[in-house]
């Protein structure tokens, strides 16, 4: 195992989810999708901080960051979904861009 | 040993993220999201993180349990008994990814990498706390105000009922006028 | 001081919870009929809904178990665990988070509303439980100022935790049950939904189920033993002796507290958990914090 082979399998999850975050019509299967591309950047963060540079622990703290940051997009994602339902009963992201009409 | 652990929750973790997008039970998709994220954790644990994977399977798996909650609950079609596709610009968003990919890929072979400097310490978990809270004591500080921003938002956002309508128009109920009871005897 | 266990510790593990499991659920049934139901459910047919989602149901009911005893890896009998991990509170804690995911799957796999309710219940109860729980074992990795059970144990040779932090000791208490949604927690799988996630559960699923369900209250009540109680810390007796005696203590005590308390429903824990429980177990966690910067 190398640093490349982490890299490459970590650059597939975030493409998938690139995939299901641009193809998906649902909010939720969205941020499924933005969720797996956050995946990819812990495995290429914790890959980074084992093969680079495991003596600080700056590697760690992207991690750290990501994994909050997947966090935080999944409570807002969810409260704009409800809010979005609760008054326009819209739930897919094609349905949500119409409202700018 | 490792090497054989690696390649078992790399297949496993790039096959849950495919499957989450081509099940049509939105509990099973989920749980196929699970299975990916878990397998990002372990792929943590083989490099030594294990502080940070475990932290990754714990906070998944309580994740992806009230994510299941919300898929159930915003989805047409949650357990896909009559499959229906719900995507747009399928060929796309499949030839953006496959570029981005490539390139990706490019990039990671072609990249002159750092050379590999110092050692792992004994104990990457005591490390990671002396930096959070030492040197980067500023992104925990960022950290934990953005997680407080994320609750308040996430409260005025998802609530229907505000202060008016649980103590009345001059807010002067006694006891708060509330569809479920809580438990502290109010 | 904490050793390793033989690799054989490991088939060992499971052997000995469903032992301890069926001897507590013996004395709770207080007959010794268990076998003969356990048989039952053995050879009983598995019920089959229609559009049930089977594989899910499986790993849903066979999660639980294997929850259980995962969490228990890091569980010391005297001062021996299968794994004395660097991060054995955390493991525990994302263990019995699995149980979450279970529960969850059994309830939605069968395509009934009330197993799912039952399932929806379980979740609304974690949300609940789950906060105060996590600050209640922080305290204890705080008080000995390490992740490693081993170390918890030993940080507990003068005074057990559970006397200087008994705020934390009595919210684990409380999760330990919620988590197991056992006893006064049981809404989960409450008659009033007719078994709630069990409900459409027989044969081999519904004894994987609800034996999983012992194993992890079993599991989270000898928990408390390294945590607060000191472990195999004690005088005369051998350390393994004083863990079963005080494992055996705590089993008693929830069993105890089963027959004498009601049923509290999750939406009225709730508020409980996060408007009491939680601040609470924030300024035992604050009182610990400067008693171990003081030391």
């Amino acid at each position: 195992m190398n640093l490349e082979v982490f890299l490459i399998v970590a650059a597939a999850l975030f493409c998938v989810g690139l995939f299901g975050a641009l193809t998906q019509q649902s909010i939720v299967m969205l941020m499924m999708g933005l969720e797996l591309m956050l995946g990819g950047v812990i495995l290429a963060a914790g890959a980074a901080w084992h093969y680079i540079a495991p003596a600080t622990a700056d590697g760690q703290v992207l991690v750290v960051v990501a994994i909050t940051a997947m966090a935080v997009e999944m409570a807002i994602g969810f409260a704009v979904v409800t809010a979005l339902f609760r008054s326009r009963e819209v739930d897919m992201t094609d349905m949500a861009a119409e409202l700018r009409e | 040993m490792t090497t054989a652990a690696f390649w078992i929750l790399a297949v496993l973790a790039v096959a849950g993220g495919v499957m989450v997008f081509r099940f049509d039970s939105m509990a099973r998709a989920t749980f196929s999201l699970l299975t990916a994220l878990l397998c990002v954790g372990g792929e943590l644990i083989v490099l030594g993180l294990e502080y940070l994977g475990i932290v990754t399977v714990l906070m998944m798996t309580i994740e992806m349990a009230i994510m299941a909650v919300f898929m159930i609950m915003f989805m047409m079609n949650p357990a896909g008994l009559m499959p229906m596709t719900m995507v747009h610009n399928k060929r796309g968003a499949a030839a953006l990814c496959v570029t981005a990919f490539v390139l990706l890929v490019a990039g990671i072979l072609l990249a002159p990498w750092p050379r590999r400097r110092g050692r792992a310490p004994a104990d990457p978990t005591t490390d990671l706390g002396m930096a959070l809270m030492g040197p980067q004591m500023l992104t925990m500080m960022t950290l934990g105000m953005a997680l407080f921003a994320t609750i308040v938002a996430t409260v005025v956002l998802a609530t229907r009922r505000g202060r008016y309508e649980r103590y009345g128009d001059d807010l002067r109920a006694t006891r708060p006028d509330d569809p479920v009871r809580g438990g502290v005897g109010r | 001081m904490a050793e390793t266990a033989p690799l054989w510790a490991a088939v060992v593990l499971p052997v000995a919870l469903v032992l301890v499991a069926w001897a507590a659920a013996s004395v709770d049934a207080r007959s010794a009929g268990l076998g003969r139901a356990v048989l039952r459910l053995l050879v009983q047919q598995r019920r089959l809904t229609r559009a049930a989602d089977v594989l899910l149901v499986r790993v849903g009911t066979t999660l639980l178990p294997v929850a259980a005893v995962l969490a228990a890896v890091v569980l010391p009998l005297g001062f021996r665990s299968v794994s004395d991990l660097p991060d054995g509170i955390v493991w525990f804690n994302a263990m019995e988070a699995l149980a979450w995911a279970a529960v969850w799957l059994t309830g939605w796999g069968p395509n009934s509303a009330l197993s799912l309710i039952g399932g929806y219940r379980f979740l609304a109860q974690g949300l609940a439980y789950e906060l105060p729980h996590m600050l209640a074992i922080t305290t204890a990795a705080l008080g000995a100022e390490s992740l490693r059970v081993g170390a918890l144990v030993d940080a507990q040779a003068g005074l057990w935790f559970a006397v200087w932090m008994p705020v934390a000791f009595g919210v684990y208490l409380l999760s330990a049950l919620a988590m197991a949604f056992w006893g006064p927690f049981d809404q989960p799988v409450g008659t009033d939904v007719a078994g709630g996630a069990a409900s459409e559960l027989a044969g081999v699923d519904r004894l994987l189920f609800l034996g999983g369900r012992w194993l992890l209250f079993v599991v989270a009540a000898a928990f408390s033993v390294p945590l607060f109680l000191g472990g195999g810390q004690g005088p005369f007796l051998p350390a393994w002796a004083w863990t079963v005696l005080k494992t055996a203590a705590v089993l008693g005590l929830l069993m105890w507290a089963r027959r004498r308390v009601p049923t509290v429903r999750m939406e009225r824990y709730v508020e409980l958990a996060w408007v009491v429980l939680t601040p609470l177990a924030v300024a035992q966690a604050l009182v610990v914090a400067v008693v171990v910067l003081g030391r």
